[in-house]
């Protein structure tokens, strides 16, 4: 192969490959599966230059600004030393980054629209998007209390499965309790709180404390956040439906 | 001059996500830290390019992928595709939708791939284990996992069993596998569960989940068209526990044929 000294074209050219897989899912469906000729060939050849170049600027910008931010600032959290400083960082990391989460607020309006379909509150606006808000608002909280508690686990060094086994549990028992409509936002709703900014920030913050603190691992300290992350919004929005 | 205009509005989007970070971010380093950023010029280019990077991902994604992809998930999951000959009355066997299992893993597959957020993760996960997991291997094991995943949610999707059965059963098998799977891999793939689904994979399955809630008689889409995200975040790390038990087991074997080898 050719040997790249450049390394945007060189990871321009891997973000070429990366989507391509994409591309060839498509196609190959569109011309053989459903025999149909691909419409505006144009706007699919613009598009395609986007995302390669939109996914190279955002690897390069990544190395370059979310990780050393989110390991510099976990350094100087370990050596300021205050937990309670740190931990409220964690809540607002978490709070902040997921209540205005657009894929949040699309899930959040869709369960207003099946919670006032299905009776459980008031067939009017008002009712839909004080609902949809305080959902919205309750999935923040949960990732900012995820984050938190991610924290202090790293800092403490908690086996991992020791808290996502009880919060497996913990989403098993709600499901017997919550009501049948809620069930599937619920579900849904751990997978997507957790955004393209967010994912890169966090973990370095995570690998940042687990390097900065004695007597942890990044590798088996590090990791997890991310994971309770997901985990909590479900039991949290379970609950949600439970209460109004 | 359409296209201008999108790129501005999701430059201004992209712009309305990422300030609750930067307020919480410079509001801590500078009144609770209390010291300037480091490298700050840096972090301002870095942060330009992730935001511009953001921008004209999604817009290439709204133009090239995202029409395309969801009339393709409807096509593919609409009645005339799936039963051209029958009338409705005939109950649909499941055997019935095998072009839509086969596109759910295909496109499953193929998006995760090119998630943003994996892509992160498994570039750090390689950093910080010096090269001993490599970051094309990761994102292979947690695609694979999607497309499981994505393909046995749309099963559930068209035969109507309930969704808490079949996470309740995953969670079984990630606890089993946590309690011989190597422990350095526990957060990872326990992480990697989160990082699949956002912004590439998440538009084209919904479309798929609620096409084919819609277009199946006795399914309400707004009901049985969830879930898919949830089968999405559960199966990769099965995936990557098993990713890692596999190269532990192999390594293992290895070891055992030179031990023997060197007697």
């Amino acid at each position: 192969m050719f040997n790249i000294k450049n390394k945007f074209i060189r990871q321009l050219l891997g973000s070429f490959t990366d989507l391509l897989p994409i591309f060839a899912v498509i196609f190959v469906f569109q011309i053989f599966v459903l025999q149909q000729p691909v419409p505006n060939v144009g706007d699919i050849a613009v598009g395609t230059a986007f995302v390669v170049l939109g996914l190279t600027l955002f690897i390069q910008g990544l190395e370059k600004s979310l990780f050393p931010i989110g390991e510099n600032m976990a350094y100087a959290f370990a050596k300021k030393g205050s937990l309670f400083w740190l931990l409220v960082f964690a809540f607002a990391l978490g709070f902040g980054t997921t209540a205005a989460e657009p894929a949040l607020i699309a899930v959040a309006d869709e369960a207003a629209r099946i919670a006032s379909d299905g009776g459980m509150i008031e067939k009017t606006d008002d009712a839909k998007l004080s609902y949809a808000l305080g959902l919205r608002f309750t999935v923040a909280a949960s990732v900012g209390f995820a984050i938190l508690i991610g924290v202090l686990r790293i800092i403490r060094g908690w086996p991992l499965h020791y808290l996502i086994i009880p919060g497996y549990i913990g989403v098993v028992i709600m499901t017997f309790f919550a009501p049948d409509e809620i069930i599937g936002i619920a579900y849904d709703s751990g997978g997507v709180t957790t955004s393209t900014i967010t994912v890169p920030l966090v973990t370095a913050l995570g690998v940042g404390l687990a390097s900065a603190i004695q007597g942890r691992n990044p590798m088996t300290d590090g990791f997890g956040l991310i994971a309770f992350a997901s985990l909590t919004p479900m039991i949290f929005v379970m609950a949600y439906g439970m209460v109004i | 001059m359409t296209l201008i205009n999108e790129v501005l509005g999701v430059f201004l989007a992209t712009l309305r996500d990422v300030a609750p970070i930067v307020v919480v971010i410079v509001f801590f380093q500078l009144a609770i830290i209390r010291r300037p950023f480091s490298h700050l010029k840096n972090l301002i280019v870095g942060m330009s390019y992730v935001i511009l990077g953001i921008t004209f991902f999604l817009v290439g994604l709204d133009k090239a992928l995202f029409p395309l992809g969801t009339v393709m998930a409807e096509q593919l999951t609409s009645a005339e595709f799936i039963n051209p000959s029958t009338d409705q009355s005939i109950s649909i066997a499941w055997q019935d939708y095998m072009w839509v299992y086969i596109f759910a893993a295909c496109i499953g597959f193929a998006t995760t791939l090119a998630e943003p957020s994996l892509i992160a993760v498994a570039i750090k996960a390689s950093q910080i284990s010096a090269g001993a997991i490599n970051a094309w291997y990761l994102r292979l094991s947690v695609s694979f996992g999607v497309a499981f995943g994505i393909a046995l949610g749309t099963y559930r999707i068209v035969t109507g069993t309930e969704l808490y059965l079949y996470i309740i059963a995953g969670y079984i098998v990630v606890i089993i596998q946590t309690m011989f799977a190597p422990k350095l891999i526990i957060g990872l793939a326990y992480d990697s569960g989160g990082v699949t689904t956002s912004t590439v994979t998440v538009p084209l399955v919904t479309a798929l989940g609620i096409g084919l809630a819609t277009s199946i008689p006795g399914r309400n889409p707004l009901l049985d068209g969830f879930g898919l995200i949830a089968f999405a975040s559960l199966f990769p790390i099965i995936a990557v526990l098993s990713y890692a038990q596999l190269t532990d087991w192999l390594m293992h074997r290895a070891d055992k044929k030179s031990t023997k080898q060197g007697d």
